[in-house]
């Protein structure tokens, strides 16, 4: 019983949707680098990324973590700005810079006043050209790097296991290997490694500006020109075709570490988001992974009582296809071979019964109420606008919440039956070794 | 029914707003009121997204609780949204989950947070599940056991990571018995004790209207947040509080934890009590702790030992400000073989900074960096939310955003070192090593006779 108000209230509604994310500008200087450009004036700050399409995807083998060290090594300095001038100049206008290197790319930011966006400018096109590169930086900063590595893989046993399993699940592809890198390999790397790798992937040809905030886009292109628009483009580097062969079974992964509690990954090939079945494969993961009322909490945590947590995990977002990732940690008294069970069950699930209107709607709600929430920030905004643009274009953004709308409850039965075979899954189990030291750690506590 | 008294409430709640005067901060236009029930309301309106950003903060946490029933602020925060005299745990899940909201309650040392994030379009049925599970939850008996398990696995699990290992041990030290000295989770011991009634009487004795703060910003006008208040929060009854407690701190000594696992880092903790949130020194220890370990890249920690020496990939330092006094912490990760030598150099910039202060072109850089770096802090309506209900909590002033460049602003050389020579004092500091010992070879004796 709708008022005619409300009716009409709802019409407009319908038709008029809030416009909800700024418009992205786009402009491409000649020598090949993308601009990416968003206004929003809610506070006077603007946030500068520059996305280079290089990663760990991109090394060879015997090479690992090269793409990381030199994302470290790009703090060290330029002729003409000294090692840490950069990071303390933004700090001195208020501001935060800060950089991150993933399979897919390595990405270099700063959140700072809009009225110094300047700083950004002036720095980064500086060292995308004439970053020094100096043995005496590159020792220090490689020792930094691997305590980075004790510190966030080999003294966390669950991060550890995932690495093993990922390396179980691509043999072929270079996602088999850590972004981070293997330990030896880091204790091997050249300085000139890391010139040759330098000179290969940072060119404006290979890199694109994600902006958005307090900006005027007009403006910040004209200075944006100035200052990288004389750097030369190069050849750009190889596309290297590398693809995993089909599964022809499971593979299983054991490591035994001194932990507490077993935990378990079960991790399956999937396409990106760019294909058909990208976006059904997204709202199945809310259906499992969804919070509280997600079938995996409801299952394995409150009524079976075999999970401590647990996790449902589409990686869509990659340049290569990746991985559909689904797991959790086994609550104490459990074992991990019926977290295991109830795991597969869930998917079975998935395949014999399609998901139901209510349970539908529920999925795409949290995904469109998520998406929206993110934009609140201009960080967020500037990630979401940067990773579909790595991905083929940021224009799917636009047409992300509409194109999660459209799955339909044969389509997530049909992924689920497509991608979800248990001859095509890598499945890590972390086990727990008892603790040695345990006794004398209690006895030497305390003094 | 409830409808029916709404329309009342709602005039007082306008009232009340008429008579306060609506203190502007520069960059908030913040509202603030108090309604008949003693709750304190704060608005801010922004327009920019569908969005409605709700923060409820009950002035009561882990303080409150008795020490044998550890865990109990933070079991009740969990359990409000578990189970409601009209809703089964699943339902509240099910239903924020269908209009995309998010709902988390968590306690803390000195307060509880309830942090609701809903679409414009949703607000009256997420204001709706909010006062329901803020007035009428009812502990089930069977959702407090399966809580107080799952807290409890997690409290298991966390033995497996070593920088909650450090901070453990770091907190029992420094604080001994005074609450700030347990986990806000409590222990498996203290969680196997407590029982349904222990939550029911710590959330009807602290759970009131008048020991709580709403906060609402985001796509919501004066007159719609009257009407939601009314409708929603105006059954809420206060009644008498317990008199405030201070519980004792424990005097400070150097003491030294050493944990032994088979790591490949040495985790280390240094540091000692410092100084209550609305302590006037508080600022002058801002601008010292940012020089020293607090400021990023721009740190002397930093600079020493993860870019000259390369022993670390994180090394900083930070003030935590409770009601009472907080602490200031080193912490660091390092490669067992090199404990001794980091702790060392961690000592040594301390001293240093005793000794000689800060430059005058830190103090400016330090300066610059904590005022301009302000709007950051509530660059979301999320953001906004959770720093007004705290600026609230401390009584802070809503003038705050405005003190605040002041503040820091007046800051001089002779404050950093005055400040640094008063709360810094290394010889009586907790320092706690989890490492793989035979490697670090860290002895409390070489501790001792550390600069």
């Amino acid at each position: 019983m709708l008022t005619r108000t409300a009716a009409l209230f709802l019409v407009l509604f319908v038709f008029a949707p809030f416009k909800v994310y700024p418009e992205v500008v786009q402009r491409t200087l000649p020598n090949g680098l993308q601009v990416l450009m968003a206004e929003d004036h809610k506070s006077p700050l603007a946030v500068f990324q520059i996305w280079y399409r290089v990663g760990s995807m991109d090394e060879s083998f015997g090479k690992t973590g090269l793409s990381h060290v030199l994302e470290h090594m790009m703090f060290k300095g330029t002729k003409k700005y000294g090692s840490k001038e950069f990071s303390r100049t933004i700090q001195r206008y208020g501001g935060t810079d800060n950089a991150f290197t993933s399979m897919d790319s390595t990405v270099y930011f700063q959140i700072l006043p809009s009225e110094h966006l300047d700083l950004s400018l002036k720095f980064e096109s500086d060292r995308m050209a004439n970053l020094l590169l100096r043995e005496e930086d590159f020792q220090a900063e490689r020792a930094v790097v691997m305590e980075e590595r004790r510190l966030r893989l080999e003294d966390d046993p669950q991060s550890s296991l995932y690495e093993e399993t990922e390396a179980a699940a691509f043999r072929v592809h270079p996602y088999h290997w850590p972004v981070i890198g293997w330990m030896p390999d880091l204790a091997h790397l050249k300085l000139e490694d890391l010139k040759q790798y330098y000179r290969t992937h940072y060119t404006p040809n290979n890199a694109f500006i994600v902006v958005v905030g307090d900006i005027d886009p007009d403006a910040l292109f004209k200075e944006i020109e100035k200052y990288f628009g004389s750097i030369k483009p190069s050849p750009p580097p190889e596309d290297r075709i590398s693809q995993e062969p089909p599964l022809d079974g499971e593979r299983r992964v054991y490591l035994d570490r001194e932990a507490e509690l077993p935990y378990v990954v079960a991790a399956y090939h999937v396409p990106t988001l760019l294909d058909e079945d990208g976006y059904a494969l997204d709202v199945l993961s809310t259906i499992l992974g969804g919070g509280r009322s997600g079938r995996l909490y409801r299952s394995l945590i409150y009524e079976q009582k075999v999970a401590l947590n647990v996790f449902a995990d589409y990686g869509g977002l990659h340049r290569d296809p990746y991985l559909f990732t689904i797991g959790g940690t086994v609550a104490p008294g459990a074992s991990d071979a019926a977290l295991e069970k109830a795991l597969y069950a869930e998917v079975e699930r998935l395949k014999e019964e399609p998901v139901s209107d209510f349970e539908l709607a529920k999925a795409k709600n949290q995904i469109e109420a998520d998406f929206i929430m993110r934009q609140d920030s201009i960080f967020s905004q500037a990630m979401t606008i940067g990773r579909f643009h790595l991905l083929k274009d940021w224009r799917l953004k636009d047409r992300y919440v509409e194109n999660i709308r459209a799955v339909t409850a044969e389509d997530v039965r049909r992924v689920a039956r497509k991608y979800f075979d248990r001859d095509k899954r890598t499945v890590g189990i972390l086990i727990p070794e008892a603790r040695q030291a345990q006794e004398d750690g209690k006895g030497k506590e305390g003094r | 029914m409830k409808r029916g008294s709404g329309r009342v409430a709602f005039l007082v709640f306008l009232v009340v707003l008429g008579l306060s005067s609506p203190a502007r901060a520069d960059m908030l236009d913040v509202k603030r009121s108090v309604l008949a029930n003693g709750l304190t309301v704060l608005h801010v309106e922004r327009h920019t997204l569908p969005l409605v950003e709700v923060v409820l903060l009950v002035k009561s946490g882990v303080v409150q609780e008795p020490a044998e029933k550890a865990g109990l602020a933070n079991l009740t925060a969990a359990l409000l949204t578990e189970g409601t005299e009209s809703r089964t745990a699943t339902e509240i899940s099910e239903q924020l989950a269908f209009i995309g909201a998010q709902l988390d309650v968590e306690a803390s040392y000195d307060f509880t947070r309830a942090s609701l994030s809903v679409l414009r379009k949703d607000v009256r049925r997420g204001f709706e599940i909010l006062s329901d599970v803020l007035l009428h939850p009812t502990f089930p008996d069977e959702e407090v056991a399966r809580k107080i398990s799952l807290i409890g696995g997690s409290l298991q699990q966390s033995e497996e990571q070593p920088g909650f290992l450090v901070m453990r041990a770091f907190r029992s030290r420094v604080y001994g018995k005074n609450p700030y000295g347990r986990l806000v989770r409590g222990s498996r011991e203290t969680l196997g004790d407590i029982t349904r009634k222990d939550v029911r009487d710590f959330y009807s004795t602290w759970y009131r209207p008048d020991n709580a703060i709403l906060v609402v910003v985001g796509d919501l006008d004066r007159e719609e947040l009257g009407k939601l208040v009314d409708t929603y929060l105006d059954g809420w009854q206060r009644a008498p509080l317990p008199p405030p407690v201070r519980e004792p701190m424990p005097p400070e000594e150097r003491k030294v934890v050493l944990i032994d696992r088979d790591l490949a880092q040495a985790n280390i903790a240094v540091g000692h009590k410092a100084v209550r949130r609305i302590d006037p020194d508080y600022y002058a220890l801002r601008v010292m702790n940012y020089v020293l370990g607090g400021g990023g890249f721009a740190s002397r920690l930093m600079e020493t030992i993860r870019d000259r020496m390369g022993l670390a990939y994180s090394v900083y330092s930070s003030l935590a400000a409770y009601k009472d006094d907080g602490h200031f912490v080193v912490q660091v990760q390092t490669k067992n073989s090199s404990a001794g030598t980091v702790i060392e150099e961690i000592v040594r910039q301390i001293e240093a900074m005793k000794d000689k202060g800060i430059t005058g072109e830190e103090l400016e850089e330090a300066k610059a960096y904590l005022i301009g770096s302000f709007p950051r802090r509530i660059d979301t309506m999320g953001k906004m939310a959770r720093f007004l209900s705290l600026v609230e909590f401390y009584g802070l002033g809503l003038d705050y955003p405005d003190r605040y460049k002041e503040l820091i602003g007046s800051v001089t050389l002779d404050d950093v070192r005055a400040a640094a020579r008063k709360y810094l004092h290394p010889a009586e500091a907790v320092f706690v090593v989890v490492a793989r010992q035979s490697e670090a070879k860290v002895s409390p004796e070489a501790i001792e006779k550390a600069p």
